[in-house]
C-alpha cells in the first residue's frame, strides 16, 4: 500500500465522485462556477486556492451540506436529490472532518464516536464501541476514550473527529481545512494521521493550505480561484510548473517565504 | 543573585522554584473579619448600623413568634389568651390547617388521596430529576399521571386506563407509520389514540363501580393541593410543548414556522389573567354544544399555553447559541432530523436554557395563585375567601400570608437550588 502513495497516478479506475457543470449561487452571488470534476475510488486529491475561491463550499456540496443549484453530483453511483433519504444515504458512506472539530462536547469521546454507528447503521452498541476502540487506537488516542472533548488539546480532538468519521466506515473522506485552526505544535499529528489514512487507500479530497502535505500525499491537485477550477495537475508538475498566472502568484505567495 | 547580574550575565535557571503556603496573615478570621467588616471608619459605621437594625427585627419579631398561639378556636379566644402580649395567633393555621391544604369542600375521608399522591409525586420525579436514580422507576412515572388522576377525582380505574390504552395503542401506529414519514407517523398515532379512547370510553361507562373511589368533582378541589396539580401538570406539559414549538419557530417549512411565529407572539401579547377569565367564561362557546369540559382542564390549559410560549423562546435562545457546526457535524454523519435533535441539539440546548426555563417554572407556580381570581379556592383563594371571611379568624392577617409567602417560597427555592445543582452535574465541557 505504501507503494501506491508514491505513485500518484496508481488509482482503479472505478468513479468514486462524479462532478458535472455543477453551478452554486448565494443569493446572487455566484459561488462555484461549471465545476466539472471525476474522482476515482484512491485518489487523493488535495484543493488549494485562496479564501473565498469556494474551495470549502465545493466539498461542502458532495455531501450535501451545502445545497448546488445547477448541474449533477453523483456519489457512488447515486446522484444527489433534494430527497431527504437520498442525501442521508449519501452522507452516511462520505466522511467529513472540518476545521473546528465540532466533536459533540456533551459526550465523552467514546459516545462521540459510536453515536452515529449505532442509530444510523443500527449496530450493537458492544460492536460499535469495539469499532471505536480500534479507530482510537489508530489515530492513537485509546486513553482518552472516557473524557470529554473540552478535556483534550486542538490536536487531539481532531484526530478523534477522524476517528468518529471513520467508524461510520465511509468509502470517501472529505477535510476542510483540518489543520487550520490547530497550533503549530499539533498540525503533525494530524497530518500523520491522514498520511497514514491515505497509505490505506481511502479516497480522500482535501481543502489544505499544506503544501508538504500535498506534495508527499495528493496524486492530484486542484487550484481554484473565483469559483472555478483554474488549474489541476499532478503535485510534482503543479508545484514545479504551473501554467495558470494566477496559480503561479498563489504558490510564489505561500511557497516564497 | 544581584540586579548588576541579572542585567549582565546570561541567565539559565536550573531548578523549578516549590509552591510555598501563604504568610499567615493572609488567613483565619480575623483577617476575614477586618477585610470585609471593619476596612476603613465607613465600614465599621456601616456594620454597627446593620448590626443595630437587625436587633432591632429580631428583638421586635422574636416575641411574635416566641409568644405565638397554637390551640385555639377563634381570634378572639387568642387574643384573650395572649392578654395584651404580642404574639401571633397561629392557631389560625392548625385549626384551619385542612382548608389550607384541600380546600374546604374536599372530603373529609379522603384526604389520604392526594396526601399519598403527592408521596408517589416524590417516587416519580425521581428518576426524571436525578439522574443516579434506577431506570426501572422510569415506568412507575409513565404511569403515575394517571394514578394521581384516579387517586385525586377518584372514580373508576377504568377511565385513565382506557386514556393509557389509547395512548400506548397511539405510540404504536406512530411507530408503524413513522418508517414511511414522521408526519405519517404523528398523524397515525394521534387517530390510534382518538379512536381508542373514544371507543374504549364505554368500557368504564358500563362498569363505573370496578376499582372505583369515590368520586369528587373538580369544583371541590382547593387549597394548597389545588396549586400544587395546576404547577405539576402544567410544569410537565408546558415543556415538551415549548420545544416542540421553538422547533418549529425554526422550521425550514413556512406553514409549521408561523403558526409557531404567530401562536408564541399572541400569547406572549396576552395577560395570563386575561386568558384565565377566558378559560372560565369564554371558551364554553368554543366547545360542541352540551359539552362540558372540566373547569381546572380548561385552566390547565391556558396555564400551559401560557409558558409553553415563554418556555419555546428560552430554548430557542439555547438552540441560537449552539454553532452551526454542532448541527453540521450531525448532519455529515447521515443522522436525521429527529435524532440529530434527540442526540446533539437538544441537551446542549437544554442545557443552556436551565436557569430560563427555571425562571419560567418558578414564575409559573406562583402564577398558578390567580386562579383565585377566576373563584377557584387554592390557597390564596382559601385565605382570601372563606377564612378571613369567617367570624372567628376575620383579622389574622400576618399570620396567614406570611405562611402562604412561606409555602410557596419553600417550594420556588427548592426548584431553584435543584437546577443549581442540575446545572453543575450537566457541566462536562470545561473541566
Amino acid at each position: 500500500m505504501a507503494e501506491s502513495a508514491n505513485a500518484p497516478m496508481a488509482v482503479s479506475d472505478e468513479v468514486a465522485i462524479q462532478i458535472q457543470n455543477m453551478n452554486k449561487w448565494y443569493g446572487s452571488f455566484h459561488v462555484l462556477r461549471d465545476i466539472d470534476l471525476t474522482v476515482y475510488r484512491g485518489e487523493r486529491i488535495v484543493i488549494a486556492g485562496p479564501s473565498g475561491s469556494g474551495k470549502s463550499t465545493l466539498i461542502r456540496c458532495i455531501n450535501a451540506l451545502e445545497e448546488h443549484q445547477k448541474g449533477s453530483i453523483t456519489v457512488d453511483g447515486t446522484v444527489l436529490s433534494s430527497d431527504i433519504k437520498n442525501i442521508d444515504t449519501i452522507r452516511s458512506e462520505v466522511g467529513m472532518v472540518f476545521q473546528h472539530f465540532n466533536l459533540f462536547p456533551h459526550l465523552t469521546i467514546l459516545e462521540n464516536c459510536t453515536l452515529a454507528p449505532i442509530w444510523v447503521r443500527k449496530i450493537p452498541k458492544r460492536e460499535a464501541e469495539q469499532t471505536a476502540m480500534h479507530f482510537l487506537e489508530k489515530v492513537k488516542i485509546p486513553e482518552q476514550a472516557n473524557k470529554y472533548p473540552g478535556q483534550l488539546s486542538g490536536g487531539q480532538q481532531q484526530r478523534v473527529a477522524i476517528a468518529r468519521s471513520l467508524c461510520m466506515r465511509p468509502r470517501i473522506m472529505l477535510f476542510d481545512e483540518p489543520t487550520s485552526a490547530l497550533d503549530p505544535e499539533m498540525i503533525k499529528e494530524v497530518l500523520d494521521t491522514m498520511v497514514e489514512l491515505a497509505e490505506e487507500g481511502m479516497t480522500m479530497l482535501c481543502v489544505t493550505h499544506e503544501m508538504g502535505f500535498a506534495r508527499q500525499v495528493a496524486n492530484r491537485v486542484i487550484f481554484m480561484d473565483a469559483g472555478q477550477i483554474v488549474e489541476q495537475n499532478e503535485p510534482e508538475e503543479f508545484f514545479n510548473n504551473p501554467q495558470n498566472e494566477r496559480t503561479k502568484l498563489f504558490l510564489s505567495q505561500i511557497l516564497g517565504h | 543573585m544581584s540586579d548588576t547580574h541579572a542585567q549582565t550575565v546570561a541567565f539559565v535557571r536550573d531548578t523549578m522554584l516549590p509552591e510555598q503556603p501563604p504568610p499567615a496573615s493572609e488567613a483565619g478570621v480575623i483577617k476575614w473579619m477586618r477585610e470585609n467588616l471593619f476596612k476603613g471608619w465607613f465600614n465599621s459605621i456601616l456594620t454597627l448600623l446593620s448590626i443595630f437594625f437587625i436587633y432591632k427585627i429580631v428583638s421586635g419579631a422574636y416575641p411574635w413568634f416566641a409568644n405565638g398561639i397554637w390551640n385555639t378556636s377563634s381570634l378572639a379566644e387568642c387574643r384573650e389568651m395572649l392578654d395584651g402580649m404580642t404574639g401571633a395567633c397561629f392557631s389560625v393555621l392548625t385549626e384551619r390547617w385542612n382548608q389550607l391544604l384541600f380546600g374546604f369542600t374536599y372530603p373529609t375521608e379522603a384526604y389520604w388521596r392526594p396526601t399519598l399522591a403527592v408521596v408517589l409525586l416524590l417516587v416519580a420525579i425521581a428518576p426524571v430529576l436525578y439522574p443516579k436514580a434506577p431506570r426501572k422507576l422510569m415506568l412507575f412515572t409513565a404511569i403515575y399521571p394517571f394514578l394521581a388522576f384516579w387517586l385525586i377525582w377518584g372514580g373508576t380505574l377504568l377511565t385513565p386506563l382506557m386514556v393509557l390504552v389509547g395512548l400506548i395503542a397511539g405510540y404504536f401506529a406512530f411507530k408503524k407509520f413513522e418508517r414511511q414519514s414522521f408526519a405519517m407517523g404523528m398523524l397515525a398515532g394521534l387517530v390510534a389514540t382518538v379512536v381508542v379512547i373514544w371507543a374504549g370510553g364505554v368500557i368504564p361507562a358500563a362498569m363505573p363501580d370496578v376499582l372505583a373511589l369515590q368520586a369528587i368533582p373538580s369544583r371541590d378541589l382547593g387549597g394548597f393541593m389545588l396549586n400544587m396539580i395546576l404547577g405539576t401538570v402544567c410544569v410537565s406539559l408546558s415543556l415538551p410543548l415549548g420545544i416542540m414549538l421553538a422547533l418549529g419557530r425554526q422550521s425550514s417549512m413556512p406553514i409549521i414556522k408561523w403558526m409557531c411565529v404567530v401562536f408564541i407572539e399572541f400569547i406572549r401579547g396576552v395577560p395570563l389573567i386575561t386568558l384565565l377569565f377566558v378559560a372560565n367564561v369564554v371558551l364554553a362557546y368554543f366547545f360542541p354544544p352540551g359539552s362540558n369540559i372540566d373547569l381546572v382542564l380548561r385552566v390547565i390549559i391556558m396555564i400551559t399555553m401560557f409558558s409553553s410560549a415563554y418556555i419555546a423562546e428560552v430554548i430557542r435562545g439555547g438552540l441560537a447559541a449552539l454553532p452551526r457546526g454542532q448541527y453540521e457535524a450531525g448532519d455529515s454523519l447521515g443522522l436525521d432530523y429527529a435524532q440529530s435533535m434527540r442526540f446533539i441539539i437538544l441537551p446542549q440546548a437544554l442545557k443552556i436554557s436551565i436557569p430560563g426555563i427555571v425562571n419560567v417554572a418558578v414564575g409559573l407556580f406562583k402564577d398558578t395563585t390567580l386562579v383565585s381570581v377566576i373563584s377557584m379556592f387554592d390557597l390564596v383563594g382559601m385565605i382570601r375567601g372563606p377564612i378571613l371571611a369567617s367570624t372567628e379568624w376575620n383579622g389574622v392577617y400576618w399570620e396567614l400570608w406570611g405562611f402562604a409567602v412561606f409555602v410557596f417560597f419553600i417550594v420556588c427555592f427548592s426548584i431553584s437550588k435543584y437546577s443549581q445543582w442540575l446545572e453543575r452535574q450537566l457541566a462536562t465541557d470545561h473541566r
